[in-house]
């Protein structure tokens, strides 16, 4: 239990987590789908390649496609493409950078996916048992009087009647997928030799450039998450200062004259939790007021400079005694 | 029993990660009641497209419905839908964001049990086993000598293993591999369609009019947000409400006012002076049953614009009544039809309830000894705070009629 907490903690720690705790569930649930899903070849000689090269293309394309729209990034790289310029310059670094790490996540479930499909071998051996030579094999049925082409088509359906007693099929199976696996195994080792090249001589090119790029790619994800979390607490203090009001203009005004008595005098405590409220507020009373905010937010974001917030001057204090000797100063 | 909580806690951290997770919830209990349910094909020509094709489409609409059901936002995109105009302008933008966001997570479950049903093949097959062109394996039609009759007979068998009869025609492995074929491979394609309206919905979407869609966004979550604030702050109103009627009704039978002697003659401290005035705020004024059916009649019929007034403002016409012959600030009695005052001193007016007014007796009751006044501005007589604390002095004045202390008057204004 424990451990699962900590793990989530982790996952949720940066947005870069999340997007890779999101991408390794998309390649878990792929294999669960590819070992759920039923092949089923055809086995008519028009309609096999068919069938294997569609099983094998297609589900990689919604997985990408998958990948895509669950990684958060997408948003904010489209939202950054397509903005105004406004104040702020716009890097087509960071574009580029957003771009290429959505890009690298989003294809790693179909890389999965057509991995399995080559090394477990069934799609390739509907797609190619037509093309084998059967001079190298003994044993083919040819007593049925079907032509060849359509003898070869049956053979990833090893159940078919044509191949009882006969292990034709078997031998060719096992050749298809010998094929099948070299061509998986090969494909593997490529990317991983490409992933291992990448890492190790990435720094050798513009290694500071690409701090800065992460570094600003980062502050655009964190920036736009915390605008909508700004604004729920926003939202929840504009209702309950609406609703309030709305209560207490049912009010009727009445002047009072009577005696003054210690229970009549009006409280003059200030309650610290309106003073909160207040300030989450930010002065931000009115529903043109909150539309100008958000469509300035989009088309003209404010410079990032807060210069102004970080350095407020203090006050330094001097303590002299009489003679204007300084006693004691902060400055 | 841990590990459920910790997933309920996530889940209801905010509104719609817990819509997602009822959207997820419903896509397993849609692929578990497909593997569960056991389709029974008829394998009569008549009957075997409708129970196949039923089998396929009637399953998702009621996942559908059902999604519409269990989300709660639906209420609330009828009743902005529905409400008058009132003060508050209806944005259409807002109600087709909701309406859509609603109908996006309605969807996943009837295309999970869709992909589901075809991906496996058994409703396909059993709906177009009788459609399929023997052409395709090779075989002669009229080699075997069989009507069509006999023939459609024959081919409505195949999903049916047992009783299956046409081995010699054509073999029902064969067919059937054919027809799961072609059903898997519609099922592919309506996955990947569905993907890539998404996509295009989702991915691309901020190319056009990002800053609109971020105004009804937000917009959308304040009409959810408020209402839920509404109905906490009627709880909290009615829970004040109550408790001083109950009182009051208490103290009536019993003859005996305890409880606001102790607000005279208690210290001026902050916090004895905060706790009796807290269930007053609460009521915020509104102490009468029509008052209060005023407020939940208008919230209804007439919301009040989006501004809101620091508390020193002293305008009090924006938040105005929308009923015909209401209105504050006149100087015509304005009393719910009924005439305002039976003499300067009392606060007499129809009321349809005695017991839901708050001070209403004592007052009645009390008025002989008055060393007040009041002035009104041909106003109703809904109390303000003035009006407790004023029935507060009024006991306080009978309880001791002998006191002198108090000779400094003052006006007393109640909050604008």
């Amino acid at each position: 239990m424990d451990r699962l907490k900590l793990v989530l903690q982790y996952f949720q720690s940066n947005s870069e987590s999340i997007s890779n705790g999101i991408c390794i569930i998309l390649s878990l649930i792929c294999v669960k789908l590819y070992t759920s899903f039923d092949f089923n070849c055809p086995c008519l000689p028009q309609y096999n390649k068919m069938y294997s090269l569609g099983v094998v293309f297609v589900p990689p394309i919604i997985l990408f496609l998958l990948g895509v729209l669950v990684n958060r990034h997408t948003g904010v790289l489209m939202e950054e493409w397509v903005k105004p310029l406004g104040n702020r310059t716009k890097n087509p670094a960071v574009v580029k950078f957003l771009l290429s790490s959505m890009l690298q996540r989003a294809l790693l479930a179909p890389m999965v996916w057509i991995l399995m499909t080559l090394l477990d071998g069934k799609c390739f051996i509907c797609a190619f048992s037509m093309n084998v030579d059967p001079k190298y094999f003994t044993g083919i049925p040819n007593s049925t009087g079907l032509e060849l082409i359509k003898i070869m088509a049956k053979v990833p359906c090893k159940e078919d009647v044509i191949f009882k007693n006969n292990s034709f099929w078997k031998a060719v199976s096992r050749y298809v997928r010998c094929y099948s696996q070299a061509i998986g195994w090969s494909i593997l080792l490529f990317f991983i030799f490409l992933g291992a090249m990448g890492r190790v001589l990435k720094p050798c090119f513009n290694h500071a450039t690409f701090l800065q790029t992460r570094y600003w790619s980062n502050y655009l994800d964190i920036e736009q998450k915390l605008f909508d979390e700004t604004c729920v607490p926003h939202a929840r203090n504009f209702a309950r200062k609406c609703v309030v009001q709305f209560f207490e203009s049912m009010q009727e005004d009445v002047t009072v004259r009577m005696a003054l008595s210690n229970t009549l005098r009006p409280s003059t405590i200030h309650n610290e939790y309106e003073e909160k409220e207040e300030e989450q507020l930010h002065g931000i009373t009115r529903q043109d007021q909150v539309d100008h905010l958000l469509q300035t937010w989009y088309e003209c974001k404010p410079e990032l400079d807060v210069t102004n917030m970080a350095y407020k001057p203090k006050v330094c204090i001097t303590w002299e005694d009489h003679n204007g000797k300084a006693l004691f100063s902060e400055v | 029993m841990d590990k459920f909580r910790m997933m309920a806690q996530i889940l209801q951290s905010n509104q719609e990660s817990f819509m997602n997770g009822i959207c997820g919830i419903m896509a397993l209990a849609s692929a578990q009641l497909y593997t569960s349910f056991e389709f029974n094909c008829p394998c009569i020509p008549e009957y075997n497209y409708s129970y196949g094709i039923s089998m396929l489409v009637i399953p998702p609409i009621w996942f559908f419905l059902l999604g519409f059901v269990l989300n709660n936002n639906v209420s609330m995109l009828a009743e902005e839908w529905k409400r008058p105009m009132g003060q508050r302008r209806k944005d259409p933008a807002v109600m087709r964001y909701m309406c859509v966001s609603i109908s996006q997570r309605s969807l996943i479950a009837p295309a999970v049990w869709i992909s589901v049903t075809l991906m496996d093949g058994k409703s396909f097959l059993c709906a177009y086993s009788m459609d399929l062109d023997m052409s395709e394996f090779g075989k002669n039609v009229s080699g075997y000598g069989l009507s069509q009759e006999e023939l459609l007979r024959t081919l409505a068998k195949i999903p049916c293993k047992h009783i299956y009869d046409g081995q010699h025609i054509l073999s029902r492995e064969a067919a059937s591999r054919y027809i799961n074929c072609i059903s898997q491979a519609f099922g592919w394609l309506f996955l990947l369609i569905i993907t890539i309206a998404a996509f295009l919905i989702r991915a691309i979407r901020p190319c056009f009019t990002q800053a609109a869609f971020l105004k009804t966004k937000y917009w959308s979550h304040y009409v959810d947000t408020e209402r839920k604030v509404f109905d906490e702050t009627c709880t909290e109103h009615a829970k004040g409400f109550a408790r001083i009627c109950i009182k009051q009704y208490f103290e009536g039978i019993s003859g005996e006012i305890q409880s606001f002697q102790d607000n005279l003659h208690g210290d001026d401290s902050d916090d004895e002076g905060d706790k009796p005035a807290t269930d007053e705020d609460k009521l915020m004024g509104v102490r009468r049953l029509d008052t209060m059916n005023k407020v939940l009649w208008d919230w209804h019929t007439c919301k009040p614009p989006l501004t809101l007034r620091k508390s020193g403002d002293a305008s009090t016409g924006q938040n105005g009544d929308c009923s015909i012959n209401a209105s504050k600030n006149q100087n015509g009695n304005v009393c719910d039809k009924t005439d305002l005052n039976e003499g300067q001193n009392g606060f007499r007016c129809g009321y349809v309830n005695p017991g839901l007014e708050i001070g209403q007796s004592e007052l009645g009751k009390e008025h002989n000894n008055a060393s007040f006044s009041t002035e009104q501005n041909g106003l109703t007589n809904r109390h303000s705070n003035a009006s407790t604390s004023q029935n507060g002095f009024m006991n306080g004045c009978v309880s001791s009629p002998g006191n002198t202390q108090r000779k400094a008057w003052a006006v007393y204004y109640s909050k604008v």
